[in-house]
């Protein structure tokens, strides 16, 4: 994956999108085969301040506040307090940042748990599903934040089975039931299929592998 | 480890029971309306001096394995421990933030017990007074430490609680409160040689009836920490970076 690109990973539910990230973050317990990340074996010591990892559920704690949450985040990963308040502003949580968690409405839980992953600037960001259960102002605002991420250096690798989201990404990758279907751009795997967008290209994509 | 991530862990503990007045109250409660309980029953007897010292060191170890157990618990299901064991965080820095959390705040809840028990409750302590407070405290992180270790072992909140009366009832059965040690059934006293709570209620027992008890008492309180040493690292044992 080059630097600065938004690579969605996308594919139906319980086609392995999931058990691929956690096995480049390094929490997976890997049955076959190697991951490397960044050049380093997946899950090394020195990878933990470089990668930024946000769950499908938001991963904070609920009984303290957004900021509370993002200082103890940021003293894991040894960044700067100031850099608490540049997160503040990027995930747009300023007017909550003295509520506790519990407190918040399900999107701004999402974005704390996205802020509590980009402390410390990762060079890579792996995002479980990000905008599932998102209203679509939100959603387009988040993808917004993604590019705006991308332009700055990082590297996201994002999952969805909204198969929309995929226009927005420099590169696809699509996985169902553990295997690879395409990597590909979005423009590359339409031209590709003949398909008028994202989905129909998935659907022509599985049946051709069904015919052969 | 890291000292900075340790305590950078322990103060976010503290501050999400701080958050939790309810359950600081209980914490610091609790203990004093039992101890007072307890004093009233055995008004006119000499038995609150026998046991009252005793359960000072029994509480804390109680109230700091639920409330860990529980809280691990929550940690590894709501995601929170999967995210932190992805970040420089050491799984020592981890059990010994816990750890240090609640042995600070065993420290004033076994203050504040104490105090109540020598001078609201009268009870007659011969030792000295502070070693009440120290055996207490490593009670508490004796508790700490089992209930990080038990918890790996409960998918569920319901689990996690019922390990309580599981883990924690046989040793207060066995540690000579209810019968003395040297008077149980041969077996019986053996199994209770093993079991840390043994060691606690017998260095509180020192304390009340010796004066010089320094002696006895630290070598109980070294057992006793030896113990929540050996949890804490079988509780590591429990904490893995990769999961299924």
């Amino acid at each position: 994956m080059p630097r600065g690109q938004v690579v969605g990973l996308l594919g139906p539910n319980g086609g392995g999108k999931t058990t691929l990230l956690r096995s480049i973050v390094g929490v997976q317990i890997i049955a076959g085969g190697t991951v490397a990340v960044l050049g380093e074996p997946a899950g090394s010591p020195s990878l933990r301040s470089r990668v930024g990892y946000v769950t499908q559920e938001a991963s904070v704690y609920a009984d303290l506040t957004v900021r509370a949450n993002l200082n103890y985040f940021a003293a894991l990963v040894g960044a700067p307090r100031a850099d608490v308040d540049r997160v503040i502003e990027v995930v747009d949580l300023g007017a909550e940042v003295d509520s506790r968690v519990d407190r918040l409405s399900g999107g701004q839980r999402s974005r704390v748990s996205l802020g509590a992953a980009l402390v410390g600037s990762p060079e890579l960001l792996i995002l479980d599903e990000p905008t599932v259960a998102l209203d679509p102002v939100l959603r387009r605002d988040l993808w917004a934040l993604f590019r705006r991420l991308a332009e700055e250096g990082t590297t996201l690798l994002v999952s969805s089975h909204v198969m929309d989201e995929a226009t927005r990404c420099d590169r696809l990758l699509l996985l169902r039931e553990g295997r690879l279907l395409a990597d590909d751009s979005p423009d590359g795997l339409l031209a590709r299929t003949g398909a008028a967008n994202a989905e129909e290209a998935f659907f022509a994509l599985i049946e051709a592998e069904a015919a052969a | 480890m890291n000292p900075r991530l340790t305590f950078a862990t322990a103060g976010r503990v503290l501050r999400q029971v701080r958050a939790d007045h309810r359950t600081l109250a209980l914490m610091i409660a609790v203990p004093c309306v039992l101890i007072g309980l307890l004093a009233w029953i055995f008004n006119g007897t000499p038995v609150f001096d026998k046991i009252g010292a005793p359960l000072l060191g029994v509480f804390p170890f109680v109230v700091m394995f639920l409330i860990t157990s529980v809280a691990t618990l929550r940690e590894r299901s709501s995601g929170t421990l999967e995210r932190l064991l992805s970040t420089p965080l050491g799984k020592g820095d981890f059990l010994a933030g816990y750890a240090l959390a609640f042995g600070a705040l065993a420290v004033v809840q076994a203050l504040v017990a104490t105090g109540f028990a020598i001078w609201v409750c009268g009870l007659d302590v011969a030792g000295p007074r502070w070693l009440l407070v120290v055996m207490a405290v490593v009670d508490a992180v004796l508790g700490t430490a089992t209930g990080l270790f038990v918890s790996a072992f409960a998918r569920t909140e319901f689990q996690a609680v019922q390990f309580m009366p599981a883990f924690v009832l046989p040793q207060f059965l066995l540690c000579g409160l209810l019968v003395p040690r040297n008077g149980l059934p041969r077996v019986l006293e053996l199994l209770s040689d093993v079991l840390p709570l043994s060691y606690a209620v017998d260095a509180m027992r020192t304390l009340t009836t010796q004066v010089d008890a320094a002696g006895d008492v630290g070598r109980d309180v070294a057992i006793v920490a030896a113990f929540a040493v050996g949890a804490i690292a079988l509780g590591s044992l429990t904490l893995r970076r990769r999961t299924p």
